[in-house]
C-alpha cells in the first residue's frame, strides 16, 4: 500500500512534466525520423530501420536515469524525504517506489518507438515482443544509475552528470549511430567494458529473433544492473541514515 | 503521562557537540517552542526527536517511547513540518493530503473526511485541487502543517513553520497553530521571538547545545527583567542576567 501510493505519486511527478514527456518520446522519435530520412537519401546501407531503432530505444532509456535521479534530488532538496523518513515509510518502500513506475514508463516509450519504426519499414515478427521484453532488465541498469545519481548528486549536479554526460556516454559508447568496429583500438576496448554496447547488442539479436545471440550481453546488462542497483541502495540508506 | 522526557540527550559531530546533555520534559497537549540563535542545536534537538538522527549519548521518551529502540512505534505517532515546505510540488494540494493518508494506510473512508477537516481548519478549500507548485507562499506552509496534521499525530514538530511568510500569511497561520493547542502537543522552533511569546505554553532557550533555561514566557521576561520578550531572549544568550 505504502508503495504504491509513493509509486503513484512519483509516476504523476515525471508525467506531468512536459520537458519530460518532450524527452522521452519526442527526442528518440525525431532521431528516428532523422536517421530514417538520411538512409532514404544514401543509396549504402547506413542506418536501416532495424539496425537503427534498437540503438535509439535503448539511448532513449538514459532519459530514464535522468528522471529518476532528478526526482530524488529534488525531494532532497525540497525535505520532502525528510518529511517522508519521520513516516512509517521502510527503507524498501522508498527504493521500489522510486523503482517500479519508471519500469511501464520504459516500456511505453521502447513500445512508441518500435511502433513508430513499423510504420517507417520496420517488419513485424515475433522479436518485436522479445525486443521488448528485453527492455526490462536495461530499463533496470539505467533506473539504478539514477537512483544512484540521486542519492549522491544534488539535483543541478544530476542535470550535468545525468542529462549531459551520461547521455553522451550512453550515445557515443554503444554503438547506438556507427559500428565500433571502425574505431576499434582503445575506445571499442572501453565501449565492450561499459554495458550500453552491450544493452544495444542485445536489443538488437532480440529484435531480430536471434535469442541465442542475445548472450552473453545479457550478463553484462544484469552484472551491471545488480550492482549498480545494490550501490544506489547502499547510498540512498546511508544519506537517510545521515538525516 | 510526559510527551517527551529526555535524559542528557547528546549529539556530538566529529568535533562539534551540536546537543550537550539536554533535560526537558513536555507536557502533553502543550505548545512548547525551542528557541535559540542560530546552532545552538534546535533543529538537531527535533532531528532526533522525530527519530531522523541518532544520539551519541543519552536518550528520549516520547509518549513513553525511547527513540533509540522503539522508532518505529514513535514515528507512527509523530509528524513533522520541516522548515522547507516539503510538498510534492507536481501534485495538487488534494492529491498531497492523499500521498500522507496512503503512506498511513488510511481507508478511502478516512481519508476523504481528513481531507475536508483539515481543509476546513487550514482554508484550503479554495486551492483544494490546485497544483502545490503554483500556490503562494503561505498557502505552502499551510498545506505543509496540513500534510503533518493529517496523521493525527500525538506530537507535531513544526520547524520554523512562518519563516518567509508576509504579516497576514504569519498571523493567519498563528490562528491555526492556536487552534491545535491542547488536542496535539506542538514543538515550535522559531527565529521570531513574538511568535515564541505568542504561541507557547513553555519555551526552552538553547545555545550552544546546551538549555540555558525553560519557563514561560512571562516568567522568561521576569528572570531577565525585562519587560520585552525579545531583550530578554537576548540578555540570556548573552549571559547578561546577574
Amino acid at each position: 500500500m505504502r508503495t504504491l501510493t509513493f509509486a503513484r505519486r512519483n509516476t504523476k511527478e515525471i508525467l506531468r512534466d512536459p520537458l519530460n514527456l518532450a524527452f522521452m518520446f519526442g527526442f528518440p522519435l525525431v532521431l528516428l525520423l532523422l536517421f530514417s530520412a538520411i538512409q532514404k537519401s544514401v543509396p549504402v546501407p547506413l542506418f536501416e530501420i532495424e539496425v537503427i531503432t534498437p540503438g535509439i530505444t535503448v539511448f532513449g532509456l538514459a532519459f530514464m536515469t535522468l528522471f529518476s535521479a532528478t526526482i530524488i534530488a529534488k525531494d532532497r532538496k525540497s525535505a520532502l524525504l525528510q518529511r517522508l523518513y519521520t513516516t512509517p515509510m521502510t527503507a524498501k518502500d522508498f527504493i521500489l517506489g522510486y523503482t517500479l513506475p519508471i519500469l511501464p514508463i520504459a516500456l511505453l516509450q521502447a513500445a512508441v518507438c518500435y511502433t513508430v519504426a513499423l510504420v517507417l519499414g520496420l517488419k513485424i515478427t515475433i522479436g518485436f515482443l522479445y525486443a521488448l521484453l528485453f527492455i526490462l532488465p536495461i530499463s533496470l541498469l539505467y533506473i539504478g544509475i539514477g537512483l544512484l545519481c540521486g542519492s549522491l548528486l544534488n539535483d543541478k549536479q544530476v542535470g550535468g552528470i545525468c542529462g549531459a554526460l551520461l547521455t553522451n556516454l550512453s550515445a557515443w559508447l554503444s554503438g547506438a549511430w556507427f559500428d565500433l568496429n571502425l574505431v576499434g583500438g582503445a575506445f571499442q576496448k572501453i565501449a565492450y567494458a561499459l554495458p550500453f554496447v552491450h544493452a544495444v547488442e542485445m536489443e538488437k539479436a532480440a529484435l531480430a529473433g536471434n535469442l541465442a545471440g542475445i548472450f552473453p550481453h545479457l550478463w553484462w546488462v544484469l552484472g551491471y544492473a545488480a550492482v549498480t542497483l545494490a550501490a544506489a541502495i547502499f547510498f540512498f540508506l546511508r544519506q537517510l541514515k545521515k538525516q | 503521562m510526559d510527551a517527551i522526557k529526555t535524559t542528557n540527550l547528546t549529539k556530538q559531530y566529529k568535533d562539534t557537540l551540536a546537543v550537550d546533555n539536554l533535560n526537558l520534559t513536555v507536557r502533553q497537549g502543550e505548545l512548547f517552542s525551542l528557541l535559540g540563535v542560530n546552532g545552538a542545536g534546535k533543529t538537531t534537538t527535533i532531528k532526533m526527536l522525530s527519530c531522523l538522527t541518532a544520539p551519541t549519548k543519552g536518550d528520549a521518551f516520547l509518549m513513553g517511547h525511547s527513540i533509540k529502540t522503539d522508532s518505529a512505534k514513535i514515528k507512527a505517532l509523530i509528524a513533522v513540518s520541516p522548515q522547507e515546505t516539503a510538498v510534492a510540488p507536481a501534485l495538487s494540494v488534494r492529491e498531497n493530503l492523499e500521498l500522507i493518508a496512503g503512506i498511513h494506510s488510511f481507508s478511502k473512508e478516512k481519508q476523504n473526511s481528513k481531507i475536508k477537516e483539515l481543509s476546513t481548519l487550514l482554508d484550503l478549500h479554495a486551492v483544494i485541487d490546485k497544483k502545490a507548485s503554483k500556490l503562494s507562499g503561505g498557502y505552502q506552509r499551510r498545506l505543509s502543517i496540513a500534510m503533518a496534521l493529517i496523521s493525527d499525530p500525538e506530537i507535531l514538530f513544526l520547524d520554523e513553520p512562518t519563516l518567509g511568510l508576509d504579516v497576514i500569511a504569519r498571523s493567519d497561520l498563528w490562528e491555526v497553530i492556536r487552534a491545535l493547542k491542547g488536542k496535539v502537543t506542538v514543538i515550535l522552533t522559531t527565529h521570531y521571538m513574538e511568535e515564541a511569546e505568542a504561541l507557547s505554553d513553555r519555551v526552552a532557550i538553547m545555545k550552544n547545545g546546551k538549555l540555558l533555561l525553560c519557563d514561560t514566557p512571562d516568567a522568561i521576561k521576569q528572570k531577565a527583567d525585562n519587560k520585552s520578550f525579545e531583550e530578554a531572549f537576548i540578555r540570556i544568550v548573552k549571559g547578561d542576567l546577574t
